[in-house]
């Protein structure tokens, strides 16, 4: 630890001595980064990028404004007003007075982007931490200014008072501002998601908190509304030219020959470097008419994708088994089930799904003096730099990454492969090029959620007691291309340029804590359908593979319940281990004045709709939700309508209340979409979603009547992410609700109108 | 085809933008006119985030040759009025109704042409005055709020 400055006249000089020492690294411009504009300039240039530094973290102006560089970014959930909370709550400073510095990275520590919902439930707390630090030796400081024991001070908004004699009253900017802090936080070694702080003060007690657990008003949302913030697709910098993509009519065809007098029209230019073709013009009309008419000679390498919609879940029943593991292996579930009275046992089938963001990939991307300066709207912008630096051979201290607000990315979407493009494309033409993707590769080629097929077996007693139970789940890798896409095989430019991908095989298992004599739960993945180039390549979609996991899992807990003679919510409860689990199970069950039956509802109505209600409960992270879906079935037309939603929520400590709210309204809506909708349509030679029409989404017609949140705030255990663990247990309750309603279980995702018409009409 | 020079008035300001005659008019909106409101998404007239008003009603800019505009554009840009935001604008502020705020153009702009004309509009009204618009963080719920909220405020 260093010695805290002490001495206000002194602490610019040593602070700057301090911070020549060698575990700082001192923030200089790389060759082809200057001129860059925006939050560069935000950072002095001595300012330390070190984790152990707390000056990596919080800067304190001399009007007294506090700026938090965050190495997370808000993805539209309003994360970053909540890093400013809880920021401004150790601080005691106002809300207003904190500006965030997001997903920059020659400004901001790698803490792993936008990932696992764990923006304030990990990235928060460490900032908590350094917060609480710097708030500590800002009382020491003014303990020496004023001359009264730190004991005996408070701090109104970022001015520190003399308990004894308001008179005496020193500013955090008096104080501070402009210099360094010059000390070092305990950090753990590690960056990204797992990135710890600590300092020797501790963080506030909750019984302390002024702002935490309120709602405060999201500072992202005036600018969207007014139309006055910058999205990155507005971005315009000198000499810039812009560029479109050129993809094969097939997967896996090759540009064999080009005419560029095709495009002469256009101005465009043809960039063709290995098995990547694009188009640059000035003019970005020119650019879209030039990828629309560009002659291409492709090659006909026949059908890669060995399947299609209808077929691929047989097709996973068939494929090899590359990777297995029991997850859980408790007790002898062979031995349960070969002495069983009744066995249980179903299939569930989750199909392809695309990120589908509102607009498809952005990049934009100055190459220029052996660097590159990237600007992205990815999620994971620490991630792109390697990425350009390995596609593009460029030292990675040379490439600088700085994030800007985009659509919505839910996970491993297509912008990574955006940036990666636009910077291909800049380094052959030798100008920064702005890369828009259309709307087919937005849903055609991005990388897609994993399709699979699960399956549970269950062993019941004579007495009707469930004394083994297995769920397995077998389909392609959520990790086909990297969550990050920091090497040329985890990005579709890097393929077409010769690399291959990093296939991982990974998937996932229920989270949840059902305990029974003997359980296992396994997982099993297979190849992918095609290795390289495919737009079928896998990867993390908002809350990776908790759909196709939970919708098995809690479809067939409701099977189980009704084989042994038990009421859904009774059949949890009985089984639940977890104490927060059963809190939001029962809560879900009696705010939905949940009647207790075993097997379908007795009266679901008469006429052609008719009406039922399921639950589905699941842990994520640390958080935990159950929800009750509400459903009103058309036996005519198939179609499924959720009036109602009533969820039970538990995310820990709640930082922002209203985000909260908003943040599970949304979780829900889009699994609703997921569950009854969407659906990536292929066949051997090429996905054939491409646009809202081929892959349609929920609109406002099908959004509910009305969604119940109640929420349990648990101050005492700190937030638990809210991004994603309300969405697995959308599809499990609703598909719960149609068996409810109709007598039929629906084993197969998206229940639309043709499809649950079919399993209706075939019961 | 060859560029060709024409006049539109956008948000009161009538500007001379150079295009090719089949050139959407989000491009020249984005483009030379610097707005920040409509949006790219599909180029297709399938999800709204590129709305604005023509002549007070709304059409999908992705789609609409600019050598058809004839008429006044109005544009998420010029809603607020001296800085003051328009009634669907303080409303979907209040409601915090934006997520990643990309599709968010459309919406209130569609809101806008329907509350203009008559704020007296029922819940079902809302619903099907927003038949085709895309959103893909769900941010529905929050959209009706903030809606019913606007057309009350616009009553009153």
């Amino acid at each position: 630890m260093n010695e805290i400055v002490k001495d206000r006249a002194g602490l610019t000089r040593r602070g700057l001595l301090q911070s020549g020492g060698a575990l700082v690294v001192a923030f200089s411009v790389p060759a082809g980064l200057a001129g860059t504009a925006g939050p560069a300039a935000a950072r002095e240039p001595h300012r330390p990028l070190d984790p152990a530094a707390l000056d990596s973290w919080i800067a304190v102006g001399e009007d007294g404004r506090v700026t938090i560089y965050w190495g997370k970014m808000d993805m539209g959930q309003g994360t970053d007003t909540g890093i400013a909370i809880m920021a401004a709550e150790e601080l005691d400073v106002d809300v207003d007075v904190v500006d965030i510095v997001a997903g920059d990275t020659a400004l901001c520590v790698d803490q792993g982007g936008a990932s696992s919902s764990s923006g304030v439930q990990r990235s928060g707390v460490a900032i908590r931490h350094a917060a609480a630090e710097a708030r500590r030796l800002l009382l020491e400081l003014a303990a020496e200014e004023l001359e009264v024991p730190a004991a005996d001070l408070r701090v109104e908004n970022g001015t520190v008072v003399a308990a004894s004699d308001a008179s005496k009253s020193v500013s955090y900017g008096e104080l501070v501002g402009g210099q360094l802090f010059s000390h070092k936080l305990d950090w753990n070694g590690r960056l990204g998601n797992s990135l710890e702080l600590a300092g020797t003060a501790q963080p506030k007690d909750p019984s302390e908190y002024r702002l935490v657990g309120t709602h405060i008003p999201r500072k992202d949302v005036p600018g969207k509304v007014m139309a006055t913030m910058d999205f990155a697709h507005h971005l315009v910098v000198p000499g810039m030219l812009h560029g479109r993509t050129v993809r094969p009519p097939v997967a896996g065809a090759v540009p064999e020959a080009i005419d560029d007098s095709s495009i002469a029209d256009t101005g465009a230019q043809v960039v063709w470097k290995g098995n990547f073709v694009g188009v640059v013009a000035e003019d970005e009309w020119d650019a879209i008419r030039a990828a629309r008419d560009l002659a291409v000679t492709w090659s006909e390498p026949g059908p890669q994708l060995q399947t299609d919609t209808g077929g691929v879940h047989d097709f996973i029943r068939r494929a090899e088994i590359k990777s297995e593991e029991h997850t859980t292996d408790d007790g002898d579930f062979d031995g349960a089930l070969a002495g069983a009275a009744t066995v249980v046992e179903a299939e569930y089938e989750y199909p392809f799904q695309s990120h589908a963001r509102m607009a498809p990939a952005f990049g934009l991307v100055d190459v220029r003096d052996g660097g590159a300066t990237i600007w992205t709207d990815s999620q994971k912008p620490h991630s792109v730099r390697p990425g350009v630096a390995d596609v593009l051979g460029l030292p990675i201290e040379n490439v600088r990454a700085i994030w800007m607000p985009g659509p919505g990315s839910y996970g491993r979407s297509d912008a990574d492969d955006g940036a990666i493009d636009a910077a291909v494309m800049s380094a052959e033409v030798g100008r920064p090029v702005r890369v828009q993707w259309m709307r087919n590769e937005g849903i055609a080629w991005d990388p897609k959620g994993v399709a699979s097929v699960s399956t549970g077996r269950a062993a019941i007693d004579a007495d009707g007691n469930v004394v083994g139970y297995h769920y397995g789940i077998k389909g392609f890798s959520r990790q086909n291309m990297r969550s990050r896409g920091d090497e040329a095989g985890s990005v579709l430019a890097g393929h077409l340029l010769g690399r291959e991908p990093h296939n991982a095989y990974a998937a996932r298992s229920p989270e949840q804590s059902y305990a029974f004599d003997a359980m296992r739960y396994t997982e099993q993945v297979i190849d992918p359908l095609l290795k390289v180039a495919s737009p079928l390549r896998t990867a993390h979609f908002r809350d990776p593979m908790g759909m196709e996991v939970h919708f098995g899992q809690e479809s067939f807990i409701d099977e189980v319940a009704e084989a042994a003679g038990a009421d859904p919510v009774a059949f949890r409860l009985k089984h639940l281990t977890e104490p927060r689990d059963r809190a939001v199970v029962e809560l879900a069950a009696e705010k939905a004045n949940w009647q207790s039956r075993v097997g379908p509802n007795p009266d679901p109505g008469d006429g052609a709709v008719r009406r039922g209600r399921g639950i589905a409960y699941a842990q994520r992270n640390g958080a935990v939700n159950a929800l009750v879906a509400e459903v009103e079935v058309n036996l005519e037309t198939g179609e499924v309508y959720v009036p109602r939603f009533i969820l039970a929520s538990d995310h820990g400590q709640i930082i922002n209340r209203k985000s909260m709210r908003t943040t599970l309204e949304g979780n829900l809506i889009m699994a609703l979409s997921r569950t009854l909708f969407e659906e990536v349509e292929f066949d051997p030679e090429m996905v054939r979603s491409e646009d809202w029409a081929t892959y349609p989404i929920l609109e406002m017609a099908q959004v509910p009547q009305a969604i119940d949140i109640h929420m349990i705030d648990r101050t005492d255990i700190g937030p638990r992410g809210a991004g994603e663990a309300s969405t697995r247990i959308v599809p499990g309750a609703v598909a719960n609700a149609v068996y409810d309603a109709t007598g039929i279980r629906i084993r197969k995702l998206p229940l639309t109108n043709a499809g649950v018409r079919a399993q209706l009409t075939g019961a | 085809m060859t560029k060709q020079t024409f006049e539109i008035t956008v948000d009161g300001e009538t500007r001379s933008v150079i295009a090719e005659p089949d050139m959407p008019l989000l491009y020249a909106l984005r483009g030379a006119l610097e707005k920040k409101g409509p949006k790219f998404g599909c180029g297709l007239a399938q999800c709204g985030a590129c709305t604005v008003l023509l002549d007070g009603e709304p059409i999908r800019s992705c789609v609409t040759p600019i050598d058809s505009v004839s008429g006044e554009v109005r544009t998420l840009d010029g809603l607020a009025t001296d800085g003051t935001p328009h009634p669907v604008q303080a409303a979907f502020i209040e409601e915090e109704a934006p997520q990643c705020g990309y599709c968010t153009n459309g919406w209130m702009m569609y809101a806008v042409a329907m509350l203009e004309k008559n704020p007296d509009v029922s819940d079902q009204e809302i619903r099907d005055n927003f038949a085709g618009l895309k959103c893909r963080c769900g941010t529905h719920m929050a959209i009706l709020r903030a809606t019913k909220a606007a057309a009350d405020a616009m009553k009153a």
